[in-house]
């Protein structure tokens, strides 16, 4: 176990350079100008000479590695820069951002997980039924709907025509921040979660519902079987045990759908949140909070995969016995 | 072996029975598959009964037909009886476990995910679970922490005995055991032997599926002999001795033959694929004493000498 999770320590080490290291690059070969993204309206006042001055001053006159290792040596020390359209530490603004998308991400996960298993469940135990049709169907539809469609239909009907939702943000507008009550944070929430939680679905239901189909022709169902056990028996004994390991495996590994899913579904809601944070970053050459963001997804996807895994070794005798025998 | 015993009246009876499966082809062009025709076989209370015959001519599909485990694309014909009385789908649901209980062919019938102790213990649908399949652990001489093993983690021995304490801890009188010593070590086919006798002792009937014509002499009352989806003949263990000349079919003549320690002949040609079955006799391709007759007419089931056959030429 403890080599294991050195390996792993390791392995995030690697990963974390290699995507800053990649990030870097691409940006500093991207057309943004952080000097001008910085100058932005004022553009017209400021001469060549200030211009320059500016690039020296944030180093840009320096060759690439020199500046990458500087702002390599910065974020070990904890200093991740100072966003330029916020004009706040990227920490702060990442703390802030992050608080709001994984109350968004959590909602829909648990929603997708949940939703999805039980619909995976139903779809395999009355396997080729119409049960199992129109599960089937309403997967596959809802897996070739891009999800920003799927959100725009969601605010057309709940927001515009039904009115029970509000139709963007992450609270009410023209109310003071300290005023802004839990309630009104949920009911800005529940849309967005709903949309990221309704296509993630599809995926989680057809990977149950292939599963336990796979369990139900297995050998040890069929023996059970000619023990007398009666399907309900069947699934609470065999098919649930079986399959819940795989379940939550995938579940734990779908954290990158899920951030890239919901950047999509921020934006739509204009929900304040790390996905709509990277794209104002990306599209306003806000260099420092970009790399923040892309740190901190690279942090966020390595955790749901490391717990993917833990959970496999902790949970599956299998694994957990072979492990102490070594 | 006990005179009694065959006196009674048959716990199961199947007459008749035929299983095909319907299977499609390439493109959408069905197929039906002739697993069982037409078997006939019978077992009493404290008999074992040996169901021989070479690897897939349908042995299992048998065992799952009585059970009514079958998939869901096999049609079922003839008629089966338990206990005097019909075999339909619904009474084998209920009889599952509690009246009829099947020892698997290896450890992979067990819930890998499980602990074998609690699936011996779901054999026993009322009753003290823990306390009987504790009894039985003792009894087939697995020690106190086996219960808590996984599947996995049982050796081949180990496996076996646990496979058997499934079938032991269930009240079923009637225990299928399907081919149960599948390329084991001597000394644990020896021992699965013997627990099947002491099943058949304590007098439960217990149908033994084999390929090991030598594994069913030296445990059953009674060998059917199976072949293509059938049963050719069926006669007490005693008539497999000498040059096979108190046997009934040429098939179980030729199979005792063709044992090493007789004359070690083999029989020439193969069984016929269940996809593509010729009318009248099953063996008759491969049978010297085959005539006209044999080729078109389906030999009826007869009784000779205390044993059944369907042979024409049988006397």
């Amino acid at each position: 176990m403890a080599l294991f999770l050195c390996g792993r320590v390791l392995r995030l080490l690697t990963l974390l350079v290699a995507v800053s290291l990649l990030s870097f690059l691409l940006l500093s070969l991207s057309p943004i100008d952080p000097v001008r993204a910085y100058v932005g309206a004022d553009m017209l006042r400021v001469g060549p000479e200030q211009w320059a001055n500016i690039a020296a001053y944030w180093g840009l006159d320096r060759p690439l590695h020199e500046r990458f290792f500087r702002w390599g040596a910065a974020i070990l020390r904890g200093d991740w820069g100072v966003s330029m359209i916020f004009r706040r530490p990227v920490l702060e603004i990442i703390g802030e951002r992050a608080v709001a998308s994984l109350a968004l991400m959590l909602t829909a996960w648990i929603f997708s997980g949940i939703f999805g298993f039980a619909l995976g469940v139903g779809a395999a135990m009355k396997q080729g039924t119409w049960i199992d049709r129109v599960i089937k169907w309403y997967c596959l539809t809802l897996a070739s709907t891009p999800s920003f469609w799927f959100g725009l239909l969601m605010l057309l009907t709940f927001a515009v025509w039904l009115g029970w939702f509000p139709v963007g943000l992450g609270v009410p507008a023209g109310v003071l921040a300290h005023e802004v009550t839990l309630s009104d944070r949920l009911h800005h929430l529940l849309l967005p979660a709903l949309t990221l939680g309704i296509t993630g679905v599809a995926g989680v239901a057809l990977h149950t519902r292939q599963k336990l189909i796979e369990v139900l022709q297995s050998d040890y169902v069929l023996f059970a079987k000619a023990r007398g056990e009666s399907d309900l028996q069947l699934l609470r004994r065999h098919g649930l045990r079986n399959i819940a390991l795989p379940a939550i495996t995938l579940q734990f590994a779908s954290f990158s759908e899920l951030f890239g899913g919901s950047v999509l579904a921020e934006q739509v809601f204009s929900y304040p949140g790390l996905g709509q944070t990277a794209v104002q970053a990306g599209l306003r050459g806000d260099v420092p909070l970009l790399l923040g963001v892309v740190i901190f997804s690279a942090l966020f996807v390595f955790a749901g995969n490391l717990t993917a895994e833990l959970l496999y070794r902790l949970i599956d005798p299998r694994l957990k016995l072979k492990e102490r025998y070594l | 072996m006990s005179a009694t015993a065959n006196t009674d009246k048959p716990l199961l009876e199947v007459s008749g029975l035929s299983v095909s499966f319907i299977q499609y082809a390439a493109g959408l062009r069905q197929r039906t598959f002739q697993a069982i025709s037409n078997l006939n076989a019978d077992i009493r209370p404290g008999e074992i009964l040996a169901v021989v015959g070479a690897s897939g001519s349908g042995k299992s599909i048998l065992a799952h037909a009585i059970l009514g485990i079958l998939p869901g694309n096999a049609l079922v014909s003839g008629s089966m009886s338990y206990a005097g009385q019909e075999l339909t789908p619904k009474r084998q649901a209920a009889l599952r476990g509690r009246e009829i209980a099947l020892i698997p062919q290896s450890v992979n019938f067990l819930d890998p995910l499980m602990r074998v102790g609690t699936q011996v213990r779901f054999s026993s649908p009322n009753g003290n679970g823990t306390a009987m399949q504790r009894e039985i652990f003792t009894r087939y001489q697995l020690a106190a922490g086996t219960e808590r093993l996984y599947p996995f983690q049982l050796s081949g021995g180990m496996a076996r005995r646990v496979l058997v304490a499934t079938a032991a801890a269930s009240p079923a009188r009637l225990i299928i055991a399907d081919e149960p010593t599948p390329g084991l070590h001597p000394a644990i086919v020896k021992e699965t032997l013997a627990h099947l006798r002491e099943l058949s002792a304590a007098g439960r009937a217990v149908m033994f599926i084999t390929h090991d014509i030598n594994a069913a002499l030296e445990t059953a009352d009674r060998i059917a002999v199976f072949y293509a989806g059938t049963t050719v003949e069926t006669a007490p263990a005693g008539d497999f001795c000498g040059e096979g000349e108190r046997l009934r079919h040429p098939y179980s003549k030729a199979l005792w033959q063709a044992l090493p320690q007789n004359d070690f002949r083999p029989v020439p040609g193969s069984q016929p694929s269940p996809a593509d079955l010729l009318p009248g006799c099953l063996f008759a391709p491969r049978c010297r004493l085959s005539t006209l007759e044999c080729a078109s007419a389906e030999p009826a089931l007869r009784s000779i000498r205390g044993g059944t056959v369907r042979c024409h030429h049988a006397a």
